[in-house]
């Protein structure tokens, strides 16, 4: 077999690999060379690894497997040091010597660092590899100010990743605008601006001068003499290839090692591609290109025709989270080119398109970027657009006469070859693939399968029309999400078809609506068992086997795997009894923490689950639901009963609503509360329903939150009796159970379908009625779990562990 | 070839609730032990790759349990973490005999090998 070495482990060079084992898996021995420790990762994602957005781990490409399972051998942390090519091999600075017949650099950039006096301190980095981000994140630790020198892309990502990293940042530029190389002097304005407002310092026409400090650095002075502090500075000011082992080998170099359409070098079996290659005297420094010209190398080496590499049009975007930058192309006017632009300082967009013969040869956006991959597609295609310029800088909505383009449209007509994620180099054809032969049907399958869109995320859009205009343009459908990934049904669709066909089992539904996994997954399970009891309380039996181990175990499981145990004490009112029953199990079973919560109970926290039983029998009162989705707890102050300010008995109404709505089902946890006057002491209004006293009535307030999302309540109504807010309560506790998606709260819920449905579906008292007749046959059928599986024997013994005999064989063989 | 075989009884099988489990203590070695909805059982080690969660206490979906914690799905089989997460827990075989006895058995050899 043939073999075949590769110099460099990176982004470029590793698509190539893997295209070319696509086309011919068995025609090369491969050897891979790379100076960094890692396996091939995605450089362009380290902004987003700064930016807190991924973990390194995330940003690996191909993982050690990948290359075991492909039989390439890996060298990492090796760099190669002497390339004989009248012998044929490649030799390491750790000595290993390595015969090759075809050999591929791809050795891609290195940073440019500016020859500053005193750039060799201790703090002076550049921002090019998963070392410098590291570096990066430990002075973040330590040191608080920041200098990034070069206001273009890599400066700017550089800069947003160490404000997250919440240090002060300074961009040094040498310019008077920042990213001229991809955006006009209009957008990057709007771009400063932006920026500016996130917290970023900008120090602009300044030339940098001398790196000052001891040993580490403490500043950095300009030419025109100024100086500004800093522990730490970035130099991303460019790369340039690195092209200095081709140039000693004897290879034709240039800016970069000059290749031709097949990236042949000046030595016949010697190939380049990537950063470091130079074609037609244009070296590319982004992603999409490099692996155009991976695909146009492994067609070579594979023995495969093609028309060879042609050269690339560019596109940008900015990976700042909140900031959309888009450039491609051509863009600044020159003679003979025509604009259209928009710019609305309102909203904070700027479109340029520049037009030359009819065709669009570049385009700038800042602020809304979607139609980015759609202009790209035209740019590329070279289509002639004369006399619809307009369309399409404006889309559809431009209100003018004729057909717009549409994405849909671009992505039927481009070509099979066209690279749709720059990021990842995945091609129309890879995605159709996914399509067509792996049956993907949503964005994120596609994403799983090729890894388009995975990224940065900006061709998105163009994934999504691709899908669409494969799937076929008749049946363009959403694909639609069903309730998890086992099924595509809604959950209306799943309710109804409960309903309709009295279905009374989950594993009836999961076999009628055709689940993917026979016996769904942790997310359908607990829901189909919550809306088989909601619509069949009477027929379904509750299954314990469906339920999250908190209501299977009628505890709240806590990190190390024991349990907190908090019993029922209605509207938060205990007796002198009850307490030394508590102190008293607390005590016996060495409980480690006793807690007051915030819903006004008393949990005893860390206890073992086989002793879950005996504390249960021994407190001798009812579950305090403390871990389920079901009433939790009515929250009181102490009314008029002892207030001076209190206007009703918020402790009688309380306790009574406990009273009647413990134990019940609910699609996510319900907190209520009642307050005896407008002060409002038990927080009712941040509670799924809050009552609040009044001076002759009650206040109902409901969808409140205090968690996550803090949500003040809406109020629903005014009554004037206790009968009446039990009656409002119930009703609305089942509105909700009847239409709200397992595991969404009240405050969710009632956003989504408004508090105006809410009220007019409760207007009525029949209605009302109606609701507070079902949900009452609900709670007639519950019984308090605690006592069910103390005095059930096959229940309880599942709290209980097995024990065998401890027998050291059988103990050493467990240890693995 | 390896004669560190040992096997006990732990009870009979109707002794079991299906999709549930109960927690086998040996020595210092903890298994959750599962009796699935086809009547067969599976042994694992009782503590999640992730946070040491406690499988006992995860819900069963076929030969799949879904550790309480965080939600990480480990195939009872080989004992494999289901991507998009990593990592492996040891199995145990267990076997259930022609009168109803569920038998576990450690062995070095099958610890980490599917079960059937």
């Amino acid at each position: 077999m043939k073999k075949l070495v590769m110099i460099g482990n990176g982004m470029a060079g590793v698509s190539f690999v893997e295209q070319l084992l696509k086309l011919a898996p068995n025609r090369y021995e491969i050897t891979i060379i790379g100076s960094e420790p890692h396996p091939n990762y995605n450089r362009i994602m380290l902004s987003s690894v700064l930016a807190g957005e991924a973990t390194m781990q995330d940003i690996i490409l191909n993982n050690w497997d990948w290359y075991k399972d492909n039989g390439i051998t890996l060298h990492t942390a090796q760099t190669v040091t002497r390339v004989d090519i009248d012998g044929g091999t490649v030799t390491t600075d750790s000595g290993l010597t390595i015969p090759y017949n075809e050999l591929v650099f791809a050795t891609g950039s290195v940073p440019f660092m500016l020859p500053l006096p005193g750039a060799d301190k201790e703090g002076v980095i550049a921002f090019r590899d998963i070392n410098d981000c590291e570096t990066m994140m430990k002075t973040a630790e330590k040191y608080r100010k920041a200098i990034v020198i070069g206001g273009g892309l890599l400066g700017l990502e550089a800069a947003r990743g160490l404000l997250n990293l919440n240090m002060e940042v300074s961009v040094v530029h040498v310019m008077s605008y920042l990213m001229e190389r991809q955006l006009d002097p209009t957008a990057s304005q709007m771009l400063r601006e932006e920026l500016e407002r996130q917290g970023m310092k900008f120090l602009m026409e300044k030339q940098s001068d001398q790196i000052i400090g001891e040993e580490r650095v403490q500043g950095l002075t300009f030419k025109d003499g100024t100086v500004e502090e800093a522990d730490l500075i970035v130099m991303a000011v460019g790369i340039r290839p690195n092209v200095q082992l081709a140039k000693e080998s004897g290879i034709e170099v240039n800016r970069g090692i000059v290749v031709n359409d097949f990236l042949q070098t000046s030595v016949p079996n010697i190939h380049s591609v990537g950063e470091c290659a130079e074609h037609r005297g244009n070296v590319y420094g982004l992603v999409a290109p490099l692996y155009e010209q991976g695909a146009v190398l492994a067609k070579k080496l594979a023995g495969v025709e093609s028309a060879g590499y042609q050269g690339s049009v560019l596109s940008t975007k900015l990976k700042i989270s909140g900031v959309n930058v888009f450039s491609a192309g051509s863009f600044m006017d020159a003679p003979g080119t025509k604009a259209v632009r928009v710019q609305d300082d309102l909203d904070g967009i700027y479109k340029k398109i520049v037009f030359e013969n009819g065709k669009v040869v570049g385009a700038v956006m800042f602020g809304d970027t979607i139609e980015g991959s759609r202009i790209f597609s035209l740019i590329r295609s070279g289509e002639d657009c004369s006399g619809r310029e307009k369309e399409i800088l404006f889309g559809s909505s431009g209100g003018a006469a004729g057909k717009p383009i549409s994405l849909t449209d671009m992505a039927a007509a481009m070509s099979d070859d066209e690279i749709v994620c720059g990021c990842n180099g995945v091609t129309k054809e890879t995605i159709v693939e996914a399509i067509t032969e792996k049956g993907c049907v949503s964005i994120g399958e596609i994403k799983a399968c090729t890894k388009a869109s995975g990224s940065c995320g900006g061709c998105k859009p163009m994934v999504e029309a691709i899908l669409q205009s494969t799937v076929g343009a008749d049946n363009v459908k959403k694909v639609k999400e069903g309730i998890c990934g086992c099924t595509t049904h809604s959950r209306e669709e799943v309710v109804e078809m409960i309903k309709q066909m009295k279905l009374t089992t989950t594993k009836e539904v999961m076999h009628v609506l055709e689940w993917s996994n026979p016996e769904g997954c942790s997310k359908c399970r607990p829901a189909l068992n919550y809306y088989l009891g909601m619509v069949w309380p009477v027929e379904h039996e509750d299954e314990a086997d469906s339920r999250f181990v908190n209501e299977r175990n009628h505890a709240n499981i806590q990190k190390d795997g024991a349990f907190s145990v908090v019993p029922r004490i209605y509207g938060g009112v205990t007796t002198p009894e009850d307490l030394k029953r508590i102190a008293d199990v607390a005590q016996k079973y060495d409980v480690p923490l006793v807690k007051i919560t915030g819903g006004q109970r008393i949990d005893l926290l860390g206890v073992k689950k086989e002793d879950l039983t005996s504390v249960w029998q021994d407190l001798g009162m009812p579950s305090g639901y403390a871990y389920g989705k079901t009433l939790r707890t009515v929250k009181t102050c102490v009314g008029n009963t002892f207030c001076r300010f209190g206007t009703q008995d918020a402790i009688k109404m309380g306790v009574e609503m406990e009273k009647k709505f413990e134990r019940l089902n609910t699609p996510h946890k319900v907190k209520l509360a009642v307050s005896g006057c407008p002060r409002n002491c038990a927080e009712a209004t941040i509670k799924d329903l809050g009552v609040v006293a009044i001076d002759g009535g009650w206040e109902i307030h409901v969808a409140g939150n205090g968690g996550t999302k803090v949500r003040a309540a809406d109020l629903l109504v005014k009554v004037r009796t206790e009968e009446e807010v039990l009656e409002w309560t119930g009703a609305y506790l089942q509105y909700y159970r009847e239409t709200a998606s397992f595991g969404e709260r009240t405050s969710e819920w009632s956003v989504r379908v408004g508090l105006d449905t809410i009220k007019k579906a409760l207007d009525r008292k029949v209605d009302r009625e109606a609701y507070v007749n079902r949900i009452e046959k609900s709670l007639s059928l519950t019984k308090d779990p605690w006592r069910q599986i103390i005095e059930n024997e096959d229940l309880s013994k599942a709290f209980d562990a097995l024990t065998g005999p401890i027998g050291t064989e059988a103990a050493a063989a467990g240890e693995h | 070839m390896n004669d560190m075989v040992s096997s006990i009884t732990v009870g009979h099988a109707s002794e079991f609730m299906e999709r549930r489990s109960r927690v086998l203590r040996i020595g210092d070695l903890e298994l959750a032990l599962f009796k699935l909805s086809d009547g067969s059982f599976r042994a694992v080690e009782n503590s999640c790759p992730h946070k040491g969660g406690k499988l006992a206490d995860g819900m069963v979906c076929d030969h799949h349990v879904y550790c309480p914690l965080h939600d990480w799905k480990i195939d009872m089989n080989d004992g494999k973490v289901q991507a998009p997460d990593e990592g492996c827990v040891a199995t145990f075989s267990v076997d259930v005999d022609e009168v109803g006895n569920v038998i576990v058995h450690f062995n070095a050899n099958t610890a980490r090998s599917k079960v059937s």
